[in-house]
């Protein structure tokens, strides 16, 4: 029996993936299949082929479309202060407790394109503990990492954006965080020198420093259960003792083989404190 | 209307609805009988909030449970799964739900074009989906996509429904099987489920 479009499609998928993997060392066979098969046929229209399938030749030959492939599969959609409840939280449940550490190392997994990071940030700034914290950020999205390293918004943003940072318990005003001028907001300096924006893979990198906060908001979504576990095992180990987690609103850790390892603090707002124990 | 439909068994029911669809969903879900065993999953068109306010709405009236859809959640037969606010829900072929912050999609978020895609995928033609009223065009590809995939295509009767655009673009793409009331929508879907007990389902 000849196979119907729709499976064609799967064959296409597995294809892309295939190459993927073994051309580029970028491994997608954990991502959530019916998302990530929505992302491949729209990067195969966006750049101008007729099927995925026509994308092939290009993915395995040209190397220098890499970048633009994983900016089209890893689309960076974020915003400041999204939950704002969450960001209150965290400032008001979270950091009293890190604020007796002398340093303060925090991970953001997933940053995009920065708006999440310097919402943390400027929250950290203002409860007076930014000096002595160092935020890593990071991404697999080169492109969206460098645009989250210029800081450099449109200012409508930070007017739009004003309300959710009141919401998460903001003390001044979202735009004395930044320097403005035509039409652009830059984050304050005092800011970005707090935050190193790296690549890196969740999928096949390890851990790279011990830390007392990771932020990790609507990446897992993406993943199926294994490369879940697989992250969630990866942020245990990163955690200090008695460190935090906070995951996306939406994300589920109940369900995971790293469940045991993290308390609810918040389990509502997806806030949860590494179990004591064992490390 | 065509009698193309000789589908063995319909496996799941996919609701989407946009401007005055919480009053349709509140005629058609209260009737499915507490044993009804099919799964429905609706994706509705609301603003984005912290709380789902379409899984209290129906909880109170409905006899089946009515729960938010959470990812990596298994699809749950007999029960009503609704898309939670400013995510796209979608289906995996384990069926299992995902989400997605991916950018809007007929400027939607959820989208019910992103959702049937997924679901046409999964259930193919073991999939009846339902579009009631809307005064956009987000769910016309979907319905495209799961009657592509063999799936069966209900449609809301455009002269019953407050925004009449939805429906009727997908009557005027020719995807629709049945264009029904609301009442009749919900007799079909209730016959959906005595057929199933007929025939041995897995
Ligand atoms: C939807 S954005 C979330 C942005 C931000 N955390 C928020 O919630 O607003 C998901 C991000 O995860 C990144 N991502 C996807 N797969 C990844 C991986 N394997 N390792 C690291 N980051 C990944 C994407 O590039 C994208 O920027």
């Amino acid at each position: 029996m000849p196979a119907k479009s729709a499976s064609i499609h799967s064959i296409e998928l597995d294809l892309f993936i295939e190459a993927m993997t073994r051309r580029h060392g970028y491994d997608f066979s954990n991502y959530a299949r019916a998302s990530l098969k929505r992302r491949v046929a729209g990067l195969a229209q966006k750049l101008g082929f007729a099927s995925v399938a026509e994308l092939l030749p290009r993915l395995l030959y040209d190397g220098d479309l890499l970048p633009e492939i994983l900016a089209g599969l890893s689309v960076p959609v974020t915003k400041m202060f999204r939950d704002p409840m969450v960001f209150k939280a965290m400032v008001e449940t979270l950091l009293p407790m890190l604020a007796t550490y002398p340093r303060l190392n925090i991970w953001q997994a997933g940053c995009a394109t920065g708006e999440e990071v310097y919402s943390l940030a400027i929250l950290l700034e203002e409860a007076g503990l930014l000096h002595k914290a160092q935020i890593y950020a990071t991404d697999i999205n080169d492109a969206a990492l460098a645009k989250a390293e210029e800081g450099i918004f449109p200012a409508k943003m930070v007017e739009e954006h004003a309300d959710n940072y009141l919401h998460a318990g903001g003390t001044r005003t979202l735009a004395s965080h930044f320097s403005l001028g035509y039409g652009f907001a830059k984050v304050s300096g005092a800011i970005k020198d707090h935050i190193s924006f790296a690549h890196h893979n969740l999928v096949s990198d390890g851990v790279f420093c011990e830390v007392n906060l990771v932020v990790c908001r609507n990446v897992l979504i993406y993943f199926d259960r294994h490369l879940q576990d697989r992250v969630l095992g990866l942020f245990e180990t990163s955690l200090s003792r008695g460190g935090f987690l906070c995951l996306g609103s939406k994300e589920n850790i109940a369900f995971s083989a790293a469940a045991p390892h993290f308390t609810p603090v918040n389990a509502a707002l997806r806030l949860y404190k590494k179990s004591g124990g064992t490390s | 209307m065509s009698d193309r439909w000789r589908h063995p068994a319909i496996k799941a029911i996919a609701i989407g609805c946009s401007a005055g669809g919480l009053d349709v969903l509140h005629v058609i879900l209260p009737l499915l009988p507490a044993d009804f065993a099919l799964p429905v999953v609706v994706v509705a068109h609301i603003g984005p909030s912290a709380e789902n306010l379409i899984v209290g709405a129906l909880r109170r009236d409905c006899l089946l449970p009515v729960v938010e859809a959470e990812e990596r959640m298994t699809v749950t037969p007999g029960t009503i799964h609704v898309a939670p606010p400013d995510y796209h829900l979608l289906v995996e072929a384990d069926h299992t739900f995902s989400l997605s912050v991916d950018s809007k999609v007929n400027n939607s978020r959820p989208s019910i074009d992103v959702f049937l895609a997924s679901a046409a995928d999964a259930w193919g033609s073991g999939l009846a989906a339902v579009l009631l009223t809307g005064a956009n065009c987000d769910g016309v590809g979907g319905m495209a996509a799961v009657k592509a995939a063999d799936g069966f295509c209900i449609v809301q009767d455009p002269a019953t429904a407050y925004a009449p655009i939805m429906p009727q673009s997908a009557i005027d793409a020719g995807i629709a099987d049945r264009v029904l009331t609301p009442e009749g929508i919900a007799a079909l879907i209730v016959s959906f489920h005595s057929s199933s007990h007929k025939g041995a389902v897995a």
